[in-house]
């Protein structure tokens, strides 16, 4: 299990322009494994910027994100690729599903690359849609799915890989409290089952749950003492 | 099989149900290029056959034809020309020829009129093309009245219907006996319209036309190659005409397409950046939008020439014929020979898939390569 590690990180967006923007400065910290770490925070304080920095999604522009002693940050994009890949689960605010696709197919999507063989990948995510409560639902368009349904298929999605990390942004903005407190029980059993779970969220739902085993203040781009 | 060959395969069935997400899209860029596809096939296709037809008739012309100048124009040769011919070495046969057209007002149309080599009809008998007796409404044995150069009237009887199979040079053509030929257009005994020679040695035909112009100065020798690449260039000149013509169409589709295929919608962008953060790598996200676009160029490709090939070949070209054939009233019924040039089809792929597949990869490595936070936002 690796630690994330983030060292002077700065972002800055549209650098050496009118319209430059500092969005994170010289974060440092330290994301242990088998947690639930929360990054809170109101919105434009540099949560997401943040958390797609650790996800390999974006790079810093100056600093150093390392996971288990390895840097990130300076790889090449093929193999940032690879690392988000094999070791990150991504859950969206939005959920990013892909329109017009079933279930099982947006599910099936980050496996893709990997070429794993038809019917072990259509096993493995059956399995997961069982797991969820969604395999009647396999087969349906995800733009006719319910928000719980539809956050839930993102949580299969971001675990067909079955990475060590998961990483949510925001994923109790678009549920109800029932479903919010859903998704709080779900995230308690990843991390039982030894996954590091980093989200980012501004719901007191969240980041006050005794579910969670850390929460990290962020504000302006800063972490907050 | 192998882990790479089931990516693909992956990719490959990811296309096809992002082609079917956006059918709108996608079955209109479709028929656009499609149509294309189509016409400029129709005319490459057309054309060559036309060239092809030419170079087949022509094989069995006079390999050398004279023509008297007077003042630069043609004129009526003299019968005692041929005589002189005949001091020319490696002259095999030599004999003059009869024929001039004639505007017929009562349909508006121009008629070749010709004497034949051999089996000339009787004085009062003509045998007329297959479009002329269509379009006159004549059969065997009706008459046509025809008005001479003298305006004195002339009434034929048909007595025969030229060959449906050589309707390229027959359509419009008459053919009469020499003595009303000559008495239709008052021309003279002793004066033909041009001589023909055949050689002993093709090899020799530029040597005997030198020796043709130095012996009768106020001759023009025309070798059979000189007519066939006068069709050529004729035929490439009215294929230029029609592209010219459809260059607006073309330009149209090309907007179009860099339009539909190049300008990636905000919904195709968060979607390739989505694809990009769940770890496909830049060159899945290409090599699927690649797929992509060879589908639909090469379906359009394939649907649009076989069209054009049905067009071409069982249609006669019936939306090109008037302007690829000539100008003429009386269109002959040109049935053209179907093939196949890989050549021609090559040409065609380059200058519409190329282009096409080219235009949708640029913006999609453009995207793919930007982080996916980016891309998402």
């Amino acid at each position: 299990m690796k630690t994330i590690e983030l060292h002077q990180v700065c972002k800055t967006f549209n650098q050496y322009q009118p319209n430059e923007f500092h969005a994170i400065r010289d974060i440092d910290l330290r994301i242990e494994p088998r947690q639930a770490t929360v990054l809170k925070g109101p919105s434009g304080s540099g949560k997401t910027t943040l958390l797609a920095m650790i996800g390999c999604l974006s790079r810093p522009t100056s600093g150093r994100i390392t996971l288990g002693g390895e840097t990130l940050s300076g790889l090449p994009e093929r193999f940032m690729t690879e690392v988000r890949r094999r070791t990150f689960g991504f859950i969206f605010q939005q959920f990013n599903l892909i329109r017009g696709l079933t279930v099982s197919e947006n599910v099936m999507l980050p496996a893709y690359p990997l070429g794993l063989p038809r019917e072990r990948l259509g096993r493995k995510t059956a399995e997961l849609l069982a797991r969820f409560d969604l395999a009647p639902k396999a087969q349906l368009k995800v733009e006719f799915l319910s928000g719980g349904e539809a956050q839930r298929t993102a949580i299969c999605r971001a675990l067909i890989n079955d990475p060590e990390i998961l990483i949510a942004d925001e994923p109790t903005a678009n549920l109800d409290t029932r479903l919010s407190a859903e998704f709080m029980q779900l995230a308690h059993g990843l991390v039982a089952e030894g996954r590091t779970i980093l989200m980012t969220s501004h719901d007191p739902e969240v980041f006050d749950s005794p579910m969670i085993d850390r929460v990290v203040a962020i504000r302006d781009g800063r972490l907050e003492p | 099989m192998s882990s790479a060959l089931r990516k693909q395969r992956y990719l490959l069935d990811y296309t096809l149900s992002s082609l079917a997400r956006r059918p709108g899209k996608n079955l209109g860029l479709l028929l656009v290029y499609t149509l294309i596809v189509f016409m400029l096939a129709s005319v490459m296709l057309f054309t060559h056959a036309l060239r092809s037809e030419a170079v087949a008739i022509l094989q069995e012309s006079p390999e050398i034809i004279v023509q008297r100048l007077v003042a630069g124009r043609h004129d009526l040769i003299p019968a005692h020309y041929l005589r002189k011919m005949g001091h020319i070495r490696g002259v095999l046969e030599r004999k003059g020829r009869l024929w001039g057209y004639f505007f017929d007002p009562a349909v508006k149309a121009n008629y070749t009129l010709m004497v034949p080599d051999e089996a000339q009809p009787a004085a009062d008998e003509i045998e007329i093309g297959a479009t002329i007796a269509a379009t006159r409404g004549v059969g065997l044995g009706d008459i046509i009245s025809l008005r001479s150069a003298d305006n004195r009237p002339f009434s034929f009887r048909v007595s025969g219907i030229l060959d449906a199979d050589s309707q390229l040079v027959s359509a419009d053509l008459i053919l009469l006996s020499e003595a009303t030929f000559r008495d239709f257009f008052a021309i003279p005994e002793g004066l033909y319209t041009d001589l023909v020679l055949r050689v002993r040695n093709p090899r020799e035909l530029r040597t005997i036309a030198e020796k043709l112009i130095l012996l009768l100065p106020d001759t023009r020798p025309i070798l059979r190659d000189e007519v066939l690449r006068t069709y050529d260039a004729i035929f490439s000149w009215r294929q230029g005409i029609v592209f010219v013509l459809m260059a607006g169409a073309v330009l149209a589709f090309v907007i179009f397409a860099w339009d539909k295929a190049s300008g990636l919608s905000g919904e195709e962008r968060k979607e390739i950046g989505v694809l990009k953060a769940l770890g496909w790598e830049t060159a899945d996200v290409i090599r699927m939008k690649f797929w992509e676009g060879a589908v639909v160029s090469l379906l359009a490709f394939l649907l649009g020439y076989l069209l054009a090939y049905a067009h071409v070949f069982y249609t006669s070209a019936a939306l090109f014929e008037p302007v690829l054939k000539g100008w003429a009233v009386l269109y002959p019924e040109f049935a053209p020979i179907p093939y196949i040039d890989l050549l021609q089809i090559a040409t065609l792929f380059i200058f519409t898939v190329f282009p096409y597949t080219v235009a949708t990869i640029i913006p999609i490595w453009r995207a793919a390569i930007t982080d996916p936070d980016l891309v998402m936002r």
